[in-house]
């Protein structure tokens, strides 16, 4: 029997409104601990054991709990905020910068050197991270002893960390971008007296505005959320401590609030959450083609 | 100054800061790791490190916990590629199609990937502690109501594949998404015309199609999948316990090793144990990567 595929408008409808209910049923679960976490922090400590799935009593709860969670001293989610918002704009200022400057030179210059140190930063890549923590905070601990520069439990050592971990990528798309600007517009310029630096400020990065976007978003979001890394470099509990640490230290006690967790986890995720309702579209584009290169 | 020592100073002058930062964090550490790996290193200060060759390398199989991590994270890793790419698939031919609201619902199943994964953890953990029994005493159905997700090894691992799918599937979606709208209209239509059903038309179009995508995709999950770390900090936190092999041995069911790795030196105070193991877990890794993605590369040739 020969079955025929061409859709009849009305068999077309159907298949589209069922498509349309899946979607809408993928789509709940995926939303629902959302939700969760929302109906919850609006509950009192009683109401969150006694009532998990119900809506919450009284919406005017969900402030208490964040007044309290603000003002708690072991989330310190003022400075907490504060701590992980001044880590993330310097990494990937220096990132970005860096990374580009990097990646310039090294598609530009051609010589074996050049070439091998591209080598070695791609290798950076596979190299996870694992590998390298133990050490790296022996590392940070010998230059304190050493060298009197201190580097664990310091703005300037979790920022110079981000940026080591971060080159290998970076530099990697970076390097596949300038590939295709043309050489014709570096030696224009040359002829019309710019310097190297000027050359790099004035016309490449301009050009690179795009791919920066893309470095940015993929490095903001990793270092955002980052947990590991900033535990061994921050440790946790500690004067300096990002939104995921103070997350652990608060959570990660042995009695379990959970009003007050659920609480500090919307706290947590609503600034990025923000960020994402308003760059959506470079969110997620950006980080697509990151994944693609 | 001549011109050609003037351009050689410009490149390192623009290379080094980026190069020094790699150097310290990155390529300094690895080699320090490959020597400690081979001494007796602990975390205790003021102790000697004394080399003892390959004896680290050669100790760490007779620890259960270990074996048990390794077997473990490897079922871990396939269920996640598997689990994630099937799902993401799905979602992606979903909302590809012809449907209200798609680039609204696109954005709904991303946004989980934004979360990290500590602060997603301990969502998950109340869910499965908390959420789900009363769930099933709302559906009526005794064995959601008492189940004890968290305290049955097998549970756990199916737990813990799901709040990472649940993380994950929408960033593997839009992979997907920007591959599926690459596929030529025109031959999509050519292969209804010729009366292909939807499987045949999956099959023979769309995959071949999207075969690049599928390389990447299974590439990154089953790299993120093998050093998953911070979901099971939060949600498990290793646990529950189980018993282990012939000799009854007690082990932690989702040590899985990147958490083993860390537990064996900060808690067991082995630095070079762990340092010994993440190297393995790093050989193990690269191996399995590369070979994935080779035949991966050639099965895309073919299709």
């Amino acid at each position: 029997m020969v079955k025929d595929n061409t859709k009849t408008p009305s068999r077309k409808k159907i298949s589209k409104t069922a498509a349309l209910i899946v979607i809408i049923i993928c789509f709940a679960v995926t939303v629902f601990p959302f939700f969760i976490v929302v109906i919850n922090s609006a509950k009192s400590s009683l109401e969150i054991i006694n009532e998990p799935i119900a809506m919450p009593n009284n919406i005017g709860q969900l402030f208490k709990n964040i007044g309290e969670v603000w003002s708690s001293n072991t989330v310190r989610y003022p400075t907490s905020l504060l701590s992980s918002a001044i880590i993330t704009s310097f990494s990937l200022f220096f990132i970005a910068i860096f990374s580009s400057m990097a990646a310039w030179v090294l598609v530009r210059t051609k010589t074996k050197m050049s070439a091998f140190i591209f080598l070695v930063f791609i290798s950076g890549l596979i190299i996870p991270f694992q590998v390298v923590m133990f050490p790296l905070v022996q590392l940070f601990s010998a230059s304190y002893k050493v060298l009197g520069i201190k580097m664990l439990r310091t703005y300037h050592g979790m920022v110079l960390a981000y940026i080591g971990f971060g080159a290998p990528l970076s530099v990697f798309m970076f390097h596949g971008f300038i590939k295709s600007i043309p050489l014709e517009l570096e030696e224009a310029a040359t002829i019309e007296g710019y310097g190297r630096w000027k050359i790099y400020r004035k016309i490449i990065l301009p050009i690179l505005q795009p791919i920066v976007v893309t470095v940015l978003i993929l490095n903001g979001i990793w270092i955002w959320n980052d947990f590991l890394l900033p535990s061994l470099i921050l440790g946790i509990g500690n004067r300096i401590q990002t939104i995921p640490l103070s997350v652990r230290f608060f959570a990660g006690s042995f009695v379990k609030k959970w009003d007050l967790i659920m609480t500090a986890v919307l706290m947590a995720a609503l600034p990025i959450i923000i960020g994402f309702l308003f760059g959506q579209k470079y969110i997620i584009s950006g980080m697509v083609s990151g994944a693609i290169k | 100054m001549n011109r050609y020592s003037k351009d050689r100073l410009v490149f390192w002058l623009f290379l080094l800061p980026a190069l020094v930062a790699f150097l310290i964090v990155v390529v300094i550490p690895f080699f320090m790791g490959i020597y400690y790996s081979m001494t007796d290193w602990t975390a205790i200060s003021g102790r000697n490190i004394n080399w003892v060759g390959l004896e680290n390398y050669a100790n760490m199989w007779s620890d259960v916990q270990f074996r048990y991590s390794f077997i473990r994270t490897f079922i871990f890793t396939v269920l996640s590629v598997v689990t994630i790419n099937s799902v993401a698939l799905f979602l992606a031919y979903l909302v590809t199609r012809d449907v209200k609201f798609r680039n609204f619902f696109r954005a709904g199943f991303f946004l989980p990937n934004l979360i990290g994964g500590l602060v997603l953890g301990y969502i998950w953990q109340f869910i499965f502690k908390s959420v789900i029994p009363p769930l099933g005493g709302l559906l009526g159905i005794k064995a959601i109501e008492e189940a004890v997700i968290l305290g049955d090894a097998t549970l756990t691992l199916f737990g813990l594949v799901f709040a990472y799918t649940w993380q994950y599937a929408g960033y593997i979606m839009m992979i997907y998404v920007a591959a599926i709208l690459n596929v030529p209209k025109s031959l999509i239509e050519a292969c209804e015309i010729d009366g292909a059903n939807f499987w045949q038309k999956f099959r023979n179009i769309t995959v071949p199609m999207i075969a690049q995508a599928i390389t990447i995709t299974s590439f990154l999950t089953l790299v993120n999948s093998f050093k998953q770390y911070d979901i099971i900090v939060a949600l498990t936190g290793g646990g529950p316990s189980t018993v282990y092999g012939a000799a009854k041995d007690v082990v932690n069911s989702t040590e899985l090793l990147a958490v083993h790795i860390y537990e064996v030196a900060f808690v067991y105070n082995d630095m070079a144990g762990g340092q010994a193991k993440a190297i393995i877990f790093f050989l193990v890794l690269s191996v399995v990567s590369i070979a994935q993605v080779v035949y991966n590369k050639k099965r895309e040739v073919e299709l």
